[in-house]
């Protein structure tokens, strides 16, 4: 089996999501990333992958503000969706939160039942009229994240009574539910067993047809599988940034051929 | 030989068994510590423990079961006549136990030698002057019942101290020779060690709990005696609390019950929505600093003695609550009331809340924020909706515990709500608590065969059984959640 094949797909223009330029973050006086200009496009699975610490994960933080609950982080430089700045002043990190849906490494369902883990952000951003309505929500976002037959006889018992891969699904179907319009995927599938890994990893592949995710892996093959398109870091640098393709089979910079054939990381 | 001595001796011989011992080992392995089965000192310990550990123990029991033993065979010499007269067994036998003491001190002092004080005859001497010239005081004449015994108690202690001293160091150098002969490059110290250790472990803890048990025994038997004096129904649903100690008092439990759960629940809705709130403040909201400054500020709160909570009871808070609330709205004048105990029990309690709030909340699994934050929630949704939820168990037990001191508080209520016993809704009216009455019931000139003393042991076990009902609630409350929450 040859794992580092990479799936032929006809890549169109596609309207761009996010735009990042610049971007430059400080962890006090630490610079974890230095100048990336990344492009997210609509309806496409991109992937960061790069050596542990190159800052892929502080990068996708970034998309979303999540850094900001850390106190010593400064962002600088700019990050558009769709053409508006999500660090002006004007913008809302709570709002935006909402548009650019998060999923975590470690799956961490909340200690409630399954059907208020998905309703709970409906029920937050209060997209749901009527208890009908919401039950018709965490339904297709349960059907959305491939678990719903699973569950849908115990939806009232708690969300972390799961295993390990019906829990991140859960966290999908979750992110899913607030109609995110980008989701972001830190190392979804690391606290995975293969097969559960292979669930999640068909499943980001749905979730391409209405979304754009971005996620960010250790894994070359899995983003070999799942990505159209490819950002390789490296100690804080966006080194090459392209076809998924292209970055597999013809990198242009060495650094990113070394990575990939595991000469460096 | 004193006890000191014996110890001192014993300790020695361990600590000679621990060199011996070591030095076994080390040549019995050529001198090479590596071939032994356990690192050198292990050898060295498994002696000092085999000596000194049986030893001291069997010294504790000799020490606990020798009086008991020569009581009970002095007490057989003296005759029930002796005893009608005196009153009771007990009083004789403190009177043989001071003759005995008193012949001592005059050996050791040099007015006697120990066979003058061994042939010593009521016919022929006057023990009490005797005694009286050296120093030991004796309240009666002494009889030559109480003189003999005394002798025969002198006897009997002299002998089984002497036995004692033989037989624990016999048992030291014992378990020394033993340790010793065992010592050897095969013999797995490491893990004889491990055992010793699990079993001082398993005794320490094992006193911790016959303490306790022997706590609510005392208690008990207390309130068996005055359960026999005074009608256990009255002592339950009696509505009045009226003790005088002429006789024919009324000792009903409901009025203190309700005053010591009154002032509970304010103290409880004063410190919970506060401390609670603080603690959501300190582990959520506040910045390093300002919990740096913050947290121990809040915790002087509960380094204050409860006493000085009853003084700002008694002088500010009381006087302030009576002019601006009781008195403006016509619900009392008395600046004692069960909303001053209440309101600074409550505050005494915030700290308390807050402290075991705060850790139970940071102890909430980061990643659930991130999941919260992540989906768009606010800070506050996520406090209401993820971490207090997740951290339920915890506060509830740190609730309840508040509620068990609230419970056993007693000197903010002496100061606060005063001493009297009341059955009254009205927060501002003076009442008493359980506790303070305990302290009321035996303060002073108590006669402790009358049921006016021994109701103090009947309301010590009432509160007990109550503090362990709480408890016992709040493990099952933490159970149950924790089934649902992890």
């Amino acid at each position: 089996m040859n794992d580092m094949r990479v799936t032929e797909r006809t890549v169109t223009d596609k309207q761009i999501k996010m735009k990042a330029r610049k971007v430059q973050v400080f962890y006090g006086d630490n610079h974890a990333i230095k100048d990336v200009d990344v492009d997210i496009e609509d309806k496409t699975v991109t992937a960061f992958i790069g050596p542990s610490g190159c800052g892929k994960s502080t990068f996708l933080r970034c998309l979303n503000r999540m850094n900001d609950t850390i106190d010593v982080c400064r962002v600088e430089g700019e990050i558009d969706l769709e053409g508006e700045d999500i660090y002006d002043a004007k913008v809302d990190p709570v709002q935006l939160r909402a548009k650019v849906g998060m999923v975590f490494q470690k799956p961490n369902p909340f200690p409630k039942s399954i059907y208020d883990n998905v309703a709970y952000g409906p029920r937050i951003h209060g997209l749901a009229r009527s208890k009908a309505e919401l039950d018709e929500i965490v339904e297709k976002s349960l059907r959305r994240a491939a678990i719903w037959n699973e569950v849908k006889d115990r939806l009232q018992a708690p969300g972390t009574g799961l295993s390990g891969g019906q829990q991140q699904r859960l966290c999908i179907a979750r992110a899913v539910a607030t109609s995110p319009e980008v989701l972001l995927m830190d190392e979804p599938c690391s606290a995975l067993d293969p097969i559960a890994t292979a669930q999640v990893e068909e499943l980001i592949d749905e979730l391409r047809e209405r979304f754009s995710v971005v996620i960010v892996t250790h894994s070359m093959q899995q983003a070999a599988r799942v990505s159209q398109k490819t950002a390789f870091f490296h100690l804080g640098n966006l080194v090459e940034f392209g076809e998924t393709s292209k970055i597999f089979t013809n990198p242009d910079d060495p650094r990113t051929e070394s990575y990939i054939t595991g000469r460096i990381g | 030989m004193p006890l000191l001595w014996i110890i001192v001796i014993v300790l020695l011989l361990g600590a000679a068994g621990f060199v011996l011992g070591r030095q076994r080992a080390v040549a019995s392995a050529g001198g090479d510590a590596r071939i032994l089965h356990s690192l050198p000192n292990y050898y060295g310990t498994n002696v000092l423990i085999l000596s000194v550990v049986p030893a001291l123990l069997v010294m504790a029991v000799w020490l606990i079961i020798q009086p008991m033993v020569i009581e009970s065979r002095v007490t057989g010499m003296i005759p029930e006549a002796a005893i009608e007269e005196a009153g009771s067994r007990s009083l004789v036998m403190s009177d043989v136990r001071r003759v005995a003491d008193g012949l001592d001190t005059a050996i050791a002092a040099g007015a006697l030698t120990p066979e003058q004080a061994r042939g010593m005859r009521t016919e022929l001497t006057d023990v009490r002057a005797r005694l009286g010239e050296i120093g030991v005081a004796l309240g009666g004449e002494v009889s030559s019942e109480v003189l003999a015994a005394a002798q025969s108690y002198r006897g009997l202690k002299r002998s089984g101290n002497l036995m004692m001293t033989v037989a624990v160091l016999a048992l030291a150098a014992l378990g020394l020779a033993y340790g010793y002969i065992r010592t050897n490059r095969e013999f797995r110290a490491r893990n004889a060690v491990e055992v010793a250790i699990l079993a001082i472990l398993m005794l320490a803890s094992t006193i911790a709990i016959l303490t306790t048990v022997g706590i609510v025994f005392s208690m008990l038997f207390e309130t068996f005696n005055f359960f026999e004096l005074y009608p256990w129904r009255e002592f339950f649903f009696g509505l009045e609390w009226r003790p005088s100690f002429e006789g024919g008092s009324d000792l009903g439990l409901i009025p203190l019950l309700w005053g010591t759960l009154y002032v509970s629940v304010i103290a409880l809705l004063v410190s919970v929505p506060i401390g609670l709130f603080a603690a959501i403040y300190m582990a959520e909201y506040a910045g390093k600093r300002m919990r740096a400054v913050a947290k121990p500020l809040l915790e002087i709160l509960a380094g204050i003695p409860t006493i000085v909570y009853g003084l700002f009871a008694l002088i500010t808070v009381g006087p302030l609550l009576r002019d601006y609330f009781a008195a403006p709205l016509g619900l009392g004048s008395s600046s004692s009331s069960v909303m001053t105990a209440g309101v600074v029990m409550g505050i005494m309690l915030i700290p308390f809340v807050s402290s075991l709030s705060d850790d139970i909340i940071n102890a909430v699994p980061q990643s659930l924020r991130d999941g919260s934050y992540g989906l768009g929630a606010t800070q506050s949704e996520t406090v209401r909706q993820v971490i207090l939820p997740a951290a339920l168990p915890g506060i509830v037990g740190a609730v309840l515990l508040a509620a068990s001191r609230a419970i056993g508080e007693t000197m903010i209520v002496v100061l606060g709500a005063g001493a009297a016993a009341a059955l009254s809704l009205n927060p501002f009216e003076a009442m008493t608590t359980v506790t303070v009455k305990i302290v009321g019931q035996l303060t002073g000139d108590t006669d402790f065969s009358s049921p006016e003393a021994l109701v103090a042991f009947a309301l010590g076990l009432t509160l007990f059984v109550l503090t362990l009902g709480l408890n016992v609630l709040a493990l099952y409350i933490v159970r149950k959640y924790r089934e649902q929450y992890e």
